[in-house]
C-alpha cells in the first residue's frame, strides 16, 4: 500500500462527501416537483411530453396504480429491446452487418438492461450493431436509472405524507428524473469525456497497423455518450467487453476519478434528499455515514490483500501485489476502489477482472453485491434498499426505548415488516438458491472455468451479480448458454421488482399513517449509535445468511492460497 | 418466582402445550419442533453415518429448546393463575336478592335487572346503584380494606360484583352481560387464557418468521454448496445449524414477556383492558394530570389574610375564623388554625344559637349568622352575587385587585364579608406534592409533556404550574375542554394518557389512547376507558407509562440479544460443518471448540439453555429507569446488543469444554 493509493482514496471520499448536498438539492428539487435552473429550456418539453402521451403529471396515483403503471412501462420497454435485439440484422444502423441474437441471449440481454443491471454474456463491440447498442441499449440506461429514482422518491413520500393515499406520479417522476438530472449531467460528461478522448463517432472502426506489420481492425462507435448515462446510472453496461479498463472507455487516471465519483453520486446525493423530505437532514447524513463506513472498511480489505498479493508468486520471487487482471495505468490502489464502488453501487462497470482478484479482495465486491448493494446503491435502488434495513433496524432495537418502533415519524407495524422482510428474502433466495441449483446441475457445472471454491465463486457471483442488479462478472464463467441466459434473466427479474413492488406497497402503506413527532423519548436515528446499530443489522441479517456460501468459495480459496494450492 | 407450587404445574403444562394446534401459535418452536420431530425418524430410519450417542443428544436438546419455550409461557400463567384462583373463589359463591324477595345465583342476572343488596350481602353483579347509599367494603378487587361510599346518582354509584355492602342497602341495575362482568374479565386477564397477541407481538412474530425464513433459505442451500466441494453434510448438522440460527430465544420467551408485563399490572392494581392498551402506554406523549391529588395534595392551606384598607386584618381573621368554624372541610380548619397561629384568636366554638349557612354548589357560599350579624365567605364572584350591589361599590375595586394579585401567586382567593359589606380576603394555598418537580422533569427527559388539568382560574393555574414543572396546563377545564385538548394533541399525531372518574368524563377517557379510569368513578367511566385503577390513584397514571414503556423494552432488549446470538453460533458451527470439505476452514474455529461434533452440540446446548436463564428476565422485566432515549439504547444496546454478542462465545466454549471433559461428542 502506498501514501499516493491512500491518498487517492481519501481524495475520492472527501469530493463525493463535498458533491452530497448539491447533488442532493437538484434531487430534492426534483422529487418536489420545483422548477430548476433548466426549466425555462426543458419545462416546454417536458409539457410537451406530458401532451403527448396525454398524461396529466399532477394526478396522484395510489401505490397500487404507481406499480401498475410502472411494471407495464417496463414490460413494454423490454419487449422493445427484445425485439431489436432479434431483429438487428433487418435493422439499419448495423455497418459490421451482425446477425440477430438467439432467442435466450436477447431475453437475458433485454432484462438485464431493463432492470438495470447490464450483465453482458456478449462482448458488445462483436455481437450488437450500433442502433442495438443506441436504441436499444442506451435508452434502458436512462429510464431504468430514472425508475430507480422514481421509486425512491415514491418510498421518500411515504415517510413524509401524512395521512393519504398517494404517492405520487410515476410518469411525471420518471420524466422529470430523466430531463432535469439524467439528460443534462450525461450531456456535460459525455462532452468531457470525449475531449479526454473517448470516441464519440459513427465509423465503425478503424484499421492500424501493428509493430509487427500486423493489420488490426479497432472498433469505434457512439462511446462516450453511452459511457456517461453507464456510470451516472450504475448501469455498467460497456461499449467494449473490457468495460472501463478500455482505453477508450476510461483512457486517463482523471476520467478514472470522474468515472467513480459518478457512480456514487446519484446515490450520496439520495440520502440527503431523504433526509431533507423527511425534514431532517441529519437523517440522510446517518445513513451516507453508516454506508461509508461499511464502504471503507472493504475498500480497505480489497486494498489490502490487493496490495499484499499472492504468496505462491512471493516465494516464486515475483514480488509486490496482485497485478493479474489489473490495467497497468490504473495500478493497484485505483482498481482496488472501482471494484468496491462498482459493486457497492449496483453499477457493475469494471476497470479491472475481479476473477484475477485475490480471493478475499474479490470477496468484499462479492459480499457487498450480496448485501443488495445498499453502501450508497444503484441510483434509487440502493437507498430503497438501504431503508428496508433501516426499518429492520428500528424494528429490533427501537422497542429498547420503551416506544412501539417508529423511524422518522412513521410507527414501523406488521404491514411494514412483513414487506421488508418479504424484500430482504429475495436476496438470499435467489443469490444462494440459483447458485445451489447451478452447483448441482450439469448445465450449471459446465460453466466455471476454474475448479475449486474459485470455479463456486464465479457462480456465486454470477447470482449475486444477476439478483443484486449489479451486472459485473466475476469473469470466468461461461455464461452465454441458455442454462445460465435463462437463469440469470429470472433472478435478475426477481431481484429488482420483487423488490420494488414491496418498496412501493410499504410506501403506500407508509404514507397513509399519522405523523409521530419526534421527542426525547423517540428513538435516535441520528448519531453514532443509530450508525453503528446499522452496520450491525446489516451484517449480522444481510450479511451472515452468506457466510456459509463465501466459507466455501473465497474464503476457502484464500485458505488454500496460504497453504500453497490455486484453483 | 420459581417456587415449587409454581414450577410443578408448570412442566406438566409445558408438556400440553406441545400440542400442535397450539404450538402453530409460535411458529419458531413450530419449526423446532418439526425439526426435532424429522430428527428423531430419522434416527430411527439409521443410516446417517453420526454417531447414534450424538444424534440422540441432538434430538435430546432440541426437544428440551422447543420445551423451555412452552414451559417459560405456562410458568408465566400460572402466576396468573394463582392469583385468579382466589377471586374465582369469591365468584362462586354470588348470589342475587329481587326485589320481589326471590333469590337467585348470580350467573342467573341478565342486564337491566334490579338487585336488593343489604347490609352483609356481596354484590352479585356489576351495576350502578340506582337507590340508597351504603358503604361497601372493595378489598376482593382492590386489596383496601378501607370502606368506600356508594350512593345513587354523581359519580359514585358504579358498584362491582365480589365486594360487600358493610352498612345499609342499596338497590342495584346490573350493568353487565351475564359472564362479561370486571370479575369475570379481570380472572381471564390475569389468567392468560383470553390473552391475544398485541400489535406489536404479532409485528414482532411476522420479523421472528421472516428471519426463519431467510435462515432456511441459507440451510436448505448448502447441500448444493457441498456437493459442489465433492462432500456432503448429514442432515442433522444441517438441522443443528438452522436450529441455533432462527431465533428461538426470543422467540420461546416473546408471550411470557407479554404475560409477565400484564400480571405486573394487575399486581400493581390496574387493570388493562387490552395488551394494545398496555403497549399505547408506553408511546404515551402527553399526560394529562389531574391538579387535585396528583400534583397537589387534595386540600388547600389557608396562607394569609388580606385587609381591604380601612379594615383592621384581625378584623378579617376574626370574621374568616367565625364563619370557618363550623366548616369542618380540611380547608376551614386550615383558615382557623391560622387565624389562631397568627393573631391569638381563642374562639373555639360557635354560640349554641349561631346559624349556620352550610356550603351549596348553587351559592358556592357558607357562613354564619351570629347576633343577627351575618359573616360569608366563598369565591369572590358568589359573594358579589350573593350582595347585589356590593360588586359597584368602591371596594369591590379593590377586592378585585387583591384577589388578582393572590391568583396570580397561585393561590386561591376566598372573600370574606361582613352583612354584606367586604372585609378582605383570605389566600388560600395550594401544596406542591412532594417530589412531583423531580418527576416531571423526568418525565421531560422521557420525552413526555404533562398537562396539569384544573378548575383554577388561569392566574392560579399558571403559578401551579410555574411551581409544580408542568409543561402545560388548561384551566376552568370542563369535559367538553378535555376531550378537545386530546383531540387536538391527537391531530399532532401524540398520544395521550389521561385519567377520570366521572360520567363526564367518559367521552374523555374513550378518545384518550390510554384513559384510566378511576374504580370509584362511575360504571360509564370504567366502561370507557382502557383501563381501571382499582386503588383509584390518579399518580399511578405516571408508573402505568413506566410499565408500559419497561414491557416494549423487555421485548426489544431479548429480541436484540437473540438476533445478536447468530454470530459466535455461526462461528461453532461453520467450520465444523465445513472443515471436511476444506480442512483449511478450521482456522474460523475462532472458539477453539474441541471437536465438529462437540462444537455443534456445544451450540445447540447453549441455544437451549439460554432460554431458562433468561426466564426471571423476562418475567421481572429489564430493569427500566427514566431517561433519555439516547441514553437508555446506548445503555440497552451496551448490555443486550454487546452482551448478546459476546455472551453465547463464552458460553459456548463453555459447554464445549464440559462435553468435551465428558467425552459426551
Amino acid at each position: 500500500m502506498t501514501i499516493q493509493g491512500w491518498t487517492l482514496i481519501l481524495a475520492f471520499t472527501g469530493i463525493l462527501i463535498a458533491l452530497t448536498k448539491p447533488m442532493g438539492m437538484l434531487l430534492f428539487a426534483v422529487y418536489e416537483g420545483r422548477r430548476t435552473l433548466l426549466h425555462p429550456v426543458l419545462g416546454p418539453v417536458e409539457r410537451g411530453f406530458y401532451k403527448l402521451a396525454g398524461i396529466d403529471p399532477n394526478a396522484e396515483q395510489s401505490w397500487r396504480r404507481y406499480a401498475l403503471h410502472m411494471l407495464l412501462f417496463q414490460l413494454v420497454l423490454l419487449l422493445f429491446t427484445y425485439a431489436i435485439l432479434r431483429l438487428q440484422a433487418f435493422l439499419p444502423m448495423n455497418p459490421r452487418e451482425l446477425p440477430g441474437l438467439g432467442a435466450d441471449g436477447a431475453l437475458n440481454t433485454a432484462v438485464s438492461f431493463t432492470t438495470n443491471t447490464n450483465w453482458q454474456w456478449y462482448s458488445g463491440e462483436v455481437a450488437l450493431s450500433d442502433l442495438s447498442q443506441m436504441l436499444g441499449l442506451t435508452i434502458h440506461n436512462f429510464l431504468s436509472a430514472a425508475t430507480g429514482i422514481a421509486i425512491a422518491f415514491a418510498l421518500f413520500r411515504g415517510f413524509a405524507r401524512r395521512e393519504m393515499a398517494s404517492i405520487g406520479n410515476f410518469w411525471a417522476d420518471c420524466t422529470r428524473v430523466t430531463l432535469y438530472i439524467l439528460l443534462p449531467i450525461c450531456l456535460v460528461y459525455a462532452l468531457f469525456l470525449i475531449a479526454s478522448g473517448v470516441p464519440q463517432t459513427f465509423a465503425s472502426s478503424v484499421d492500424a497497423t501493428t509493430l509487427e506489420g500486423v493489420k488490426q481492425t479497432i472498433v469505434l462507435g457512439p462511446v462516450a455518450s453511452q459511457e456517461a448515462i453507464k456510470m451516472l446510472g450504475t448501469n455498467g453496461g460497456g461499449f467494449f467487453n473490457a468495460n472501463s479498463a478500455h482505453p477508450f472507455e476510461n483512457p486517463t487516471a482523471l476520467t478514472n476519478l470522474v468515472q467513480m465519483l459518478s457512480i456514487f453520486v446519484i446515490g450520496a446525493g439520495l440520502t440527503w434528499c431523504f433526509g431533507k423530505a423527511v425534514g431532517n437532514t441529519r437523517q440522510g447524513w446517518a445513513i451516507l455515514s453508516a454506508m461509508m463506513v461499511i464502504f471503507f472498511a472493504g475498500v480497505s480489505i480489497v486494498y489490502w490483500q490487493e496490495a499484499a498479493g499472492n504468496p505462491i508468486h512471493h516465494a516464486l520471487g515475483l514480488a509486490g501485489g496482485n497485478m493479474e487482471g489489473k490495467e497497468v495505468r490504473f495500478g493497484i490502489a485505483a482498481s482496488a476502489l472501482f471494484s468496491v464502488i462498482t459493486t457497492a453501487a449496483s453499477c457493475g462497470a469494471v476497470n479491472a477482472m475481479h476473477d484475477s482478484f485475490t480471493p478475499l479482495g474479490g470477496m468484499i465486491p462479492l459480499f457487498n453485491m450480496q448485501l443488495g448493494e445498499i453502501v450508497v446503491g444503484g441510483v434509487g435502488a440502493g437507498i430503497y434498499g438501504f431503508l428496508l434495513f433501516a426499518m429492520l433496524a428500528v424494528f429490533v432495537a427501537g422497542l429498547m426505548v420503551g416506544r412501539t418502533p417508529e423511524y422518522v415519524g412513521k410507527k414501523i407495524e406488521s404491514r411494514e415488516v412483513k414487506l421488508a422482510v418479504l424484500a430482504i428474502a429475495v436476496l438470499p433466495l435467489c443469490i444462494l438458491g440459483f447458485t445451489a441449483i447451478s452447483a448441482v446441475l450439469p448445465d450449471g457445472l459446465a460453466g466455471p472455468l476454474n475448479k475449486g471454491p474459485h470455479g463456486f465463486s464465479e457462480i456465486l457471483y454470477a447470482f449475486s451479480s444477476g439478483t443484486g442488479n449489479n451486472g459485473s462478472a466475476f469473469a470466468g464463467l461461461t455464461a452465454g448458454t441458455p442454462f445460465y441466459n435463462g437463469l440469470l434473466s429470472v433472478a435478475m427479474w426477481i431481484g429488482r421488482f420483487f423488490v420494488i413492488v414491496p418498496v412501493l406497497a410499504i410506501a403506500g402503506s407508509l404514507a397513509a399513517k399519522k405523523y409521530t413527532p419526534e421527542s426525547a423519548g423517540s428513538f435516535p436515528t441520528t448519531g453514532p449509535l443509530w450508525i453503528g446499530l446499522l452496520i450491525a443489522i446489516i451484517l449480522i441479517v444481510g450479511g451472515l445468511t452468506f457466510l456459509p456460501s463465501l466459507a466455501l468459495g473465497p474464503i476457502a480459496d484464500h485458505l488454500a492460497m496460504i497453504n500453497g494450492q490455486l484453483f | 418466582m420459581f417456587s415449587a407450587k409454581l414450577v410443578v404445574p408448570a412442566i406438566g403444562d409445558a408438556f400440553r402445550k406441545l400440542n400442535p394446534a397450539e404450538l402453530i401459535r409460535n411458529p419458531v418452536l413450530f419449526t423446532t419442533a418439526v425439526v426435532a420431530l424429522l430428527l428423531s425418524l430419522l434416527l430411527v430410519i439409521g443410516g446417517s453415518g453420526l454417531a447414534v450417542s450424538f444424534q440422540v443428544q441432538l434430538i435430546i436438546w432440541l426437544w428440551l429448546t422447543v420445551l423451555f419455550g412452552t414451559f417459560a409461557e405456562a410458568l408465566a400463567e400460572g402466576r396468573g393463575r394463582a392469583q385468579a384462583a382466589s377471586l374465582r373463589a369469591t365468584k362462586s359463591e354470588l348470589s342475587a336478592k329481587l326485589p320481589d324477595g326471590r333469590v337467585v345465583p348470580a350467573s342467573q342476572l341478565k342486564m337491566g335487572e334490579i338487585v336488593l343488596v343489604q347490609t352483609g350481602d356481596l354484590i352479585p353483579a356489576d351495576g350502578e346503584v340506582i337507590e340508597g347509599v351504603a358503604s361497601v367494603n372493595e378489598s376482593a378487587i382492590t386489596g383496601e380494606s378501607a370502606p368506600v361510599i356508594r350512593e345513587a346518582g354523581g359519580d359514585r354509584s358504579a358498584v362491582t360484583a365480589g365486594t360487600r355492602v358493610i352498612s345499609d342497602s342499596i338497590k342495584v341495575r346490573v350493568t353487565q352481560e351475564p359472564g362479561k362482568g370486571f370479575l369475570d374479565r379481570m380472572i381471564a386477564l390475569v389468567e392468560g387464557a383470553e390473552r391475544q397477541k398485541t400489535p406489536n407481538e404479532i409485528a414482532l412474530t411476522i420479523l421472528l418468521v421472516g428471519l426463519t425464513i431467510i435462515f432456511l433459505i441459507a440451510v436448505a442451500t448448502i447441500p448444493g454448496f457441498a456437493s459442489y466441494a465433492g462432500g456432503s453434510i448429514p442432515v442433522a448438522v444441517l438441522a443443528a445449524l438452522l436450529i441455533t440460527l432462527i431465533p428461538t430465544t426470543i422467540a420461546a420467551l416473546l408471550s411470557a414477556i407479554g404475560i409477565a408485563g400484564m400480571d405486573r399490572l394487575v399486581r400493581f392494581n390496574v387493570l388493562a383492558k387490552s395488551g394494545r392498551a398496555v403497549e399505547a402506554a408506553g408511546d404515551v406523549d402527553v399526560l394529562l394530570l389531574d391538579k387535585t391529588g396528583t400534583i397537589t395534595i387534595g386540600d388547600r392551606q389557608a396562607a394569609q389574610f388580606v385587609a381591604l384598607s380601612g379594615v383592621d386584618a384581625n378584623e378579617v381573621a376574626k370574621a374568616a375564623l367565625i364563619a370557618s368554624l363550623a366548616d369542618e372541610t380540611p380547608e376551614g380548619r386550615s383558615i382557623v388554625t391560622l387565624a389562631r397561629e397568627k393573631f391569638g384568636i381563642a374562639m373555639r366554638d360557635l354560640p349554641d344559637h349561631a346559624e349556620v349557612i352550610p356550603f351549596s354548589a348553587q351559592t358556592r357560599i357558607s357562613g354564619v349568622k351570629l347576633n343577627s350579624v351575618l359573616i360569608q365567605k366563598g369565591a369572590v364572584d358568589a359573594i358579589f352575587r350573593a350582595n347585589p350591589g356590593s360588586e359597584s361599590s368602591l371596594q369591590a375595586v379593590e377586592m378585585r385587585r387583591i384577589t388578582e394579585e393572590i391568583a396570580r401567586s397561585g393561590q386561591t382567593p376566598l372573600a370574606v364579608a361582613l352583612d354584606g359589606k367586604l372585609l378582605g380576603a383570605v389566600a388560600l394555598k395550594d401544596v406542591i406534592k412532594a417530589g412531583v418537580r423531580e418527576r416531571f422533569a423526568e418525565l421531560r427527559r422521557m420525552g413526555i409533556r404533562t398537562v396539569m388539568i384544573t378548575g383554577d382560574n388561569p392566574l392560579t393555574a399558571a403559578a401551579i404550574a410555574a411551581e409544580a414543572g408542568v409543561d402545560d396546563f388548561l384551566a376552568e377545564a370542563t369535559p367538553e375542554d378535555k376531550l378537545a385538548l386530546i383531540r387536538k394533541e391527537q391531530q399532532g399525531g401524540k398520544l395521550v394518557a389521561m385519567c377520570g372518574d366521572g360520567t363526564n368524563d367518559a367521552p374523555a377517557l374513550a378518545q384518550a389512547d390510554v384513559g384510566v379510569a378511576m374504580n370509584t368513578g362511575t360504571q360509564a367511566a370504567r366502561e370507557a376507558g382502557n383501563m381501571v385503577d382499582l386503588d383509584s390513584d390518579p399518580t399511578k397514571l405516571i408508573e402505568i407509562v413506566g410499565l408500559g414503556k419497561q414491557l416494549l423494552m423487555t421485548r426489544g432488549a431479548l429480541t436484540t440479544f437473540s438476533v445478536a446470538n447468530d454470530v459466535a453460533k455461526y462461528f461453532a458451527i461453520i467450520p465444523a460443518m465445513f472443515v471436511v470439505l476444506y480442512p483449511g476452514l478450521a482456522v474460523l474455529n475462532v472458539m477453539n471448540l474441541a471437536s465438529p461434533n462437540s462444537a455443534i452440540l456445544s451450540a445447540i446446548i447453549f441455544n437451549a439453555l439460554i432460554i431458562p436463564c433468561l426466564v426471571p428476565l423476562a418475567l421481572r422485566g429489564v430493569t427500566y429507569k427514566p431517561m433519555g432515549a439516547g441514553p437508555l439504547l446506548a445503555r440497552n444496546l451496551a448490555v443486550y446488543g454487546l452482551g448478546g454478542l459476546v455472551a453465547p462465545f463464552v458460553g459456548i466454549k463453555l459447554i464445549d469444554l464440559t462435553v468435551a471433559g465428558l467425552n459426551l461428542a
